[in-house]
């Protein structure tokens, strides 16, 4: 970069005018266009160089130096957005891990498999329509122009009145085309591997495979055209800053239909209507995907801003980890008491279901409300992942719990807690800071409007899939585990699996070990020197 | 000759076969198995439902000893694995038909 007369002073000068600039912009992931200086129009502040520096030169505020100025902001922000991104990205490696610990070593190749499978499937999807369709200039309920391949007019980063071009309804981010994609495609990544915990150890590979397609092709673009591209429910004033509604509940949804359409794994609920646990293989490695998650959301909710934004990463990033924690402390409590002893399902449950909750308010409330959203949360998520069970919707890692119930909530939470100074001229005050239920009011015809969309969607898209190419797989090979017959590997060929197709306890203990999971071809060893 | 199965609590297990080697016994065969005696289980919850420990982590030791060596063998096992508290296992001893050596082909006490 050409910065002309390159000395600190005039470093100094430009990184105040920087600063100068940013604090202008507004950042909410769904926020209509506020008063914005462009980029090309600035305000020098030529006395304030002239007191820095007596006896100098003055300097020269060309337009050139302007321009790079804007460049520094730009990349500035393209650096945060595709950084942020990338920790959500990761986010992946989280669901693979919570879903594979929490359920049985005989399917954990099919399960990785789905959500390994599920990213792949949503780049494509997202980058041939989902773009198109969330973010295209249309009508308000899809996007009509620029559907394909991300290929619309477009001048980013040109923001606001000066952009033109098809996606005008995220113009009011300042980073380029492709930054605005792969960080909106990781988020659309994020919905559709919700679903593949509540539909684990009897779902077809390929039935989820061509449901991710569909999900991130229609279903989520839909409903994120409403909310993020400038859709009916942005218009009714509902907002949703990193995706509670557009993200969690939308996966949860799909999930929960998922679920029903599938019916409850092999043994799950007896025939005197009792709940049997199917514990998870390794806790170990849920735990290492609820921190993996828990990382990943800093990229989740502060990325959202889509802007190198000081003032409000940092306090976003503390609304994020406090909802996560109080909510963790308040599963564990609550297990505690209700159960007797802190189950680590459940406290794992309920770090997730603060960050799910902490989602949609994390840019509009205090770091105290932060608190108090995920306190309730972690309370939440317990009694809801025991509510499921009761109505036999079995759900093997409490995705439906999560990500469903607690991203109604803090949907929901917006309308109460939101603070309008926090982004001025956005939210406006919640219920409980004096603005009235308006706010409330917005939120519930959100999650009203997503939850009828997504219910009755995804449980056609279920069904088609069901009538074709059928959803679940045989008993036999349920009974079996999904990784020989849906994949032909085993996860662990190492090791005998004693584990009976319907657990009734273990901890050292397996009910009868019926099934004796023996690997086709065991690992040979071969020493040639005679020592066996 | 006599097939000896003694069931243990595992941390036991080192034990044993020192106490067993100290004996002079020269080969034994260890499985991880699980079971119950009067011993009761209890019921625990994994995310709400209900599930009852019944079966614990026990190893099973077998050795194959000459008649003669038998009672020793059973009382060095005893010995060395009693805890005294419940659940400490059991010995069974049974009559061995035929022994034979893999590598070179001895049959019987040669075998051992």
């Amino acid at each position: 970069m050409n910065i002309g007369k390159f000395n600190l002073r005039n470093l100094g000068r430009a990184a105040t005018l920087a600063l100068l600039l940013t604090s202008q912009f507004s950042w909410a992931q769904e926020a209509p266009a506020p008063n914005v200086a462009a980029v090309e129009t600035p305000t020098p502040a030529p006395t304030e160089a002239k007191k820095e520096d007596p006896g100098a030169a003055p300097a020269q505020f060309t337009q050139g130096l302007l321009d790079q100025i804007g460049g520094a902001k730009v990349a500035l922000d393209t650096l945060w957005t595709l950084v942020a991104a990338m920790l959500v990205f990761f986010m992946n490696l989280g669901f693979a891990s919570v879903e594979s610990g929490l359920c049985r070593a005989k399917n954990t190749v099919t399960i990785l498999a789905k959500n390994f499978i599920v990213f792949a499937a949503s780049s494509i999807a997202f980058l041939v329509i989902g773009w198109g369709l969330m973010f295209g200039d249309g009508n308000p309920f899809f996007g009509t122009e620029g559907l394909w391949f991300v290929g619309g007019a477009d001048n980013s980063p040109a923001v606001g009145d000066a952009y033109k071009g098809v996606y005008s309804s995220i113009n009011w981010t300042g980073v380029p085309l492709w930054t605005k994609f792969f960080f909106q495609l990781v988020f659309a990544g994020t919905a559709a591997t919700i679903i593949s915990g509540a539909v684990a150890e009897r779902i077809k590979f390929s039935a989820f495979y061509v449901f991710s397609f569909v999900m991130v092709a229609l279903i989520y673009p839909v409903v994120g055209h409403w909310i993020w591209g400038g859709g009916w429910l942005a218009k009714l004033g509902m907002f949703d800053f990193a995706g509670s509604t557009v993200v969690h509940s939308v996966g949860g949804w799909a999930a929960l239909t998922g679920a029903m359409v599938l019916g409850p794994r092999i043994g799950k609920y007896n025939r005197e209507g009792k709940v049997v646990p199917i514990p998870g293989h390794s806790i170990a490695m849920a735990t290492i995907g609820v921190f993996v998650l828990w990382f990943g959301w800093f990229g989740f909710n502060p990325g959202s801003t889509m802007a190198a934004d000081a003032g409000a990463i940092g306090r976003i990033a503390v609304a994020t980890n406090t909802a996560a924690a109080a909510a963790a402390i308040s599963a564990s409590i609550t297990a505690w008491l209700l159960l007797g002893k802190p189950d680590l399902t459940m406290i794992l449950n309920g770090a997730l279901a603060g960050l799910v909750a902490i989602t949609a308010p994390c840019a509009f409330v205090s770091v105290p409300s932060s608190l108090v959203i995920g306190l309730i949360a972690g309370v939440l998520v317990v009694i809801s992942v025991l509510f499921f069970d009761k109505i036999k919707i079995d759900d093997p890692v409490g995705a439906t719990s999560v990500h469903l119930v607690c991203g109604v909530f803090g949907t929901l939470c917006v309308g109460l807690f939101a603070q309008d100074h926090f982004t001025p001229n956005t939210t406006g005050n919640g219920l409980f800071f004096g603005g009235g239920p308006k706010l409330l009011f917005a939120q519930l015809a959100g999650v009203a409007g997503v939850g009828a969309f997504v219910l009755i969607s995804s449980l056609i898209v279920w069904k088609i899939i069901d009538a074709t190419l059928g959803v679940r797989v045989s008993a036999d090979e349920e009974i079996e585990g999904l990784d020989i017959g849906e994949h032909g590997n085993v996860a662990y060929p190492d090791f005998v699996s004693t584990t009976s197709g319907t657990s009734r306890s273990y901890m050292g203990g397996g009910g009868s070990s019926v099934i004796q999971h023996v690997p086709q071809t065991a690992p040979v060893f071969a020493t040639e020197g005679g020592k066996s | 000759m006599k097939m000896i199965e003694a069931i243990v609590k595992p941390f036991k297990l080192d034990e044993v076969k020192e106490a067993l080697t100290k004996a002079g016994i020269q080969g034994m065969t260890v499985e991880e198995v699980k079971g119950f005696g009067r011993q009761k289980g209890h019921t625990e919850l994994y995310r709400g439902a209900e599930y009852s420990v019944d079966f614990l982590p026990k190893v099973k030791i077998q050795i194959l000893a000459t008649d003669d060596l038998a009672t020793k063998v059973v009382e060095v096992i005893t010995d060395s694995a009693k805890t005294g508290k419940i659940g400490d296992g059991k010995i069974f001893v049974s009559s061995v038909e035929e022994v034979i050596r893999i590598r070179t082909g001895e049959k019987g006490a040669d075998a051992i």
